[in-house]
């Protein structure tokens, strides 16, 4: 016997699912611009496409990067991936080794118990198999039983909250947590009536539920796990599990070199499915963990792109902290997908700064750009300056008249148009400074500077150049033995990913005491983020605050940071700690070598420099 | 007539009877910090648009309340969102946000 109608609605469902795949992956692929179809093509027999089949199994199978956050959670992602894939290739194994020939019906390796009761034919790969498909199955219960625990103590799988699902998540959901009961079910009457199973099927069968009719039993089971199966797949396309097929084109076209652009693409598309609205994102997110706006996190927001259009809400409250980058296990890149949203609706036209005309930077070798915070916090900029004198740095203060916003906070708002126009000034006015290097204390700037400006110099942070004439010897610095807490800025650690800088600098004059694990890459936002405009000060400074508890160590003096926003953020907050830049606290434990005062005395070649 | 280099000045008195306060009823309705402002100038002193033109926070927001709509709305543009003046209000008004929001009110306010 080869077919029974219980059958049908597993058939059917695998064929919709796999036509679905099929056509949805030829549309996304050829809809990809020509460039990135060129790239796929050059790249496809490469290194590249290992790598990327490595990475499916790693990511789509393991859930390694699941596995890092917590181990159960990760544990409940494996076992219901891996578990259920093991089931499928055993199964398929299973009935191709078993002597009828090789050739089945795609059904036929599912249902295998059900059309062969008698496993003897497989001779010494018997007893294997059905050790191993109790074993697997037995995993994936687990597995099942864990996602349908979290559902009610979350925490205990390391997520404070989860996402809340829409209807058709939950009908997948539920469809999803059927099958494996049910195949347990239909698997362990048959073990019950047969005995094909083993360990786990064989003794539910004959020691648990012997006394049913199992006989009566045995084909309403197998048709509900087909049903189950069926419903499953028909509902997969529309539901968050699109995240299945979607992910595995996303990871091989991603190793190929293709990434979001300037606007919504074919990618994004691929992205937006690929998100499984697991919910990671949503503890990542400060404004849930200290504010409770708990429906604005990317698995929300991607849902609506995906599905419709997300309202000006949902698109506007985000602080654009790209905590929720680093933390997604998918990888999409979601702060870039928010920022395209967002200039979806320009409010600033292309001529509003027209205004800044005839206004120069002045001549420059080594140009310093305080900006806009900078400017706010002038204590920075005089330790900054100081600490440039003390190591006879040749530098021109290019904003000391007033500085050109660098045109961040009006693209972090999706106002591209407008920031174009401060783009093109700033690079106007910096190209004829004729500066060699350009220096910045402020991280927002820098972050513009390095990725958008497309300067021919090296921008580099004051902690990077400071850290570099340090290296040179041209600074000295005491021990004080104090001890700091060093906060990562957002655009710092995540955009321009630079974490070491800081500390080693920092190093030379303090003891670093760290209070938390979320530093660096994961580093907390200080709340003054310029990304977000509507929530109020009360509320930023209760992220600041919040970020302070977690972040600052008992024994700390001092919390350092190296953006004057956060610097300011963190200082209107609280009084708790006294909050400096990485500058003021080296200025304040500056070495004068004696010999290094005369010789910054007698330097007449600064001098001009400055002068001219 | 001859010119004489400078005329008699425009007047300037303001019907709050007649004004058009519809602006500053809907920003007031998305971010009632809109009121809390005491026109101190903080915003002013510190903006980076100030030094390049003659741009007030401030002004925007006394423009608004005296119905002073179009003015406001063109006004509002030579903003360059930096925040600073969010740092520096003594009485935490969410200029950012206010800007937005007359940014926005551009589409549907404009006389």
């Amino acid at each position: 016997m080869r077919y029974h109608p219980f059958t049908l609605p597993f058939s059917i469902g695998l064929g919709f699912i796999m036509l679905y795949i099929i056509v949805m992956w030829t549309i996304w692929i050829v809809r990809l611009s020509r460039r990135e179809q060129k790239i796929v093509w050059k790249r496809l027999f490469s290194f590249r496409t290992i790598s990327a089949i490595w990475e499916s199994i790693r990511e789509g199978l393991l859930h390694r990067n699941i596995f890092k956050r917590n181990v159960l959670l990760g544990y409940m992602h494996m076992s219901l991936a891996f578990g259920w894939f093991m089931l499928i290739v055993l199964g398929n194994l299973e009935a191709r080794l078993y002597p009828h020939g090789v050739i089945n019906p795609p059904y036929y390796p599912i249902f295998f118990e059900f059309f062969r009761h008698d496993l003897t034919p497989l001779h010494e790969y018997e007893e294997i198999f059905t050790f191993l498909m109790d074993f697997f199955l037995l995993m994936v219960i687990s597995g099942v039983s864990l996602a349908f625990f979290k559902r009610f103590r979350s925490r205990t799988l390391g997520m404070k909250r989860t996402t809340r699902h829409i209807l058709i998540d939950r009908i997948a959901i539920t469809a999803l947590w059927f099958i494996f009961p049910l195949r347990l079910f239909a698997e362990s009457v048959t073990a019950g009536l047969y005995n094909t199973g083993h360990f786990f099927t064989n003794f539910i069968g004959q020691w648990v539920i012997y006394n049913l009719p199992l006989d009566y039993l045995y084909y309403p089971a197998w048709w509900a796990y087909s049903i189950a199966l069926g419903v499953f797949f028909i509902t997969m396309p529309f539901s968050r599990y699109m995240h299945i097929p979607a992910e595995i084109l996303l990871i091989f076209l991603r190793k190929y070199g293709v990434k979001e652009k300037e606007s919504h693409s074919t990618f994004t598309k691929i992205e937006l499915s690929a998100c499984s609205r697991c919910g990671i994102c949503i503890d990542a997110c400060q404004l849930s963990t200290s504010l409770n706006i708990s429906d604005t996190q990317p698995a929300y927001f991607i849902r609506d792109l995906r599905y419709s259009q997300p309202n000006e809400r949902l698109r506007e409250t985000c602080m654009m902290c790209m905590r929720c980058l680093e933390a997604c296990p998918v990888g999409i890149e979601i702060t870039r997908i928010r920022e395209n949203e967002r200039r979806e609706h320009p409010l600033f036209s292309a001529s509003s700064y027209g205004y800044i005309n005839g206004y120069k930077y002045p001549k420059a070798k080594v140009a310093y750009f305080a900006g806009c915070m900078g400017h706010l916090t002038p204590s920075v900029i005089k330790s900054t300056l100081a600490l440039f004198d003390a190591a006879n740095v040749d530098y021109t203060f290019i904003d000391k008249n007033g500085s050109i916003c660098c045109g961040r906070p009006l693209q972090m708002n999706g106002q591209v148009e407008a920031a174009k126009q401060l783009i093109d000034k700033n690079n106007h006015l910096i190209g004829e400074s004729g500066a060699e290097v350009l220096v910045t204390s402020c991280p927002i700037c820098a972050r513009e500077f390095a990725t958008s400006y497309h300067l021919a110099i090296p921008v580099l942070h004051h902690s990077q150049f400071l850290l570099e004439l340090t290296q040179q010897k041209r600074l000295n610095f005491n021990q004080s033995g104090l001890k700091v807490t060093y906060h990562d800025p957002c655009e710092l650690s995540r955009g321009l990913h630079i974490t070491s800088e800081p500390r080693e600098l920092l190093q030379h004059a303090v003891i670093l005491s760290n209070g938390s694990k979320e530093t660096e890459s994961k580093s907390l936002c200080c709340g003054g983020s310029l990304g977000i405009t509507n929530i109020s000060m009360a509320e930023r400074n209760k992220i600041a605050t919040d970020t302070l508890n977690e972040i600052v160590a008992e024994s700390s003096s001092y919390l350092a940071t190296a953006c004057p926003m956060c610097r300011k953020t963190f200082a209107n907050a609280q009084d708790k700690i006294k909050v400096l830049d990485i500058a003021e606290i080296l200025e304040k434990n500056l070495n004068f070598a004696p010999e290094k005062v005369s010789e910054k005395n007698q330097s007449p070649i600064k001098q001009q420099a400055v002068i001219s | 007539m001859i010119d004489f280099g400078f005329a008699p000045m425009e007047v300037s008195v303001h019907n709050m009877d007649t004004a058009d306060l519809s602006l500053a009823h809907w920003i007031n309705l998305h971010d009632e910090t809109f009121n809390h402002c005491i026109a101190c100038g903080s915003c002013a002193a510190t903006c980076t648009a100030g030094q390049f033109t003659n741009f007030s926070f401030r002004e925007v927001c006394h423009a608004i309340r005296r119905g002073e709509i179009k003015s406001a709305i063109d006004e509002s543009e030579k903003c360059m969102l930096c925040g600073k003046c969010t740092l520096v209000c003594p009485r935490n008004v969410n200029t950012r946000n206010i800007i937005m929001l007359i940014r926005k009110a551009n589409l549907t306010f404009r006389p």
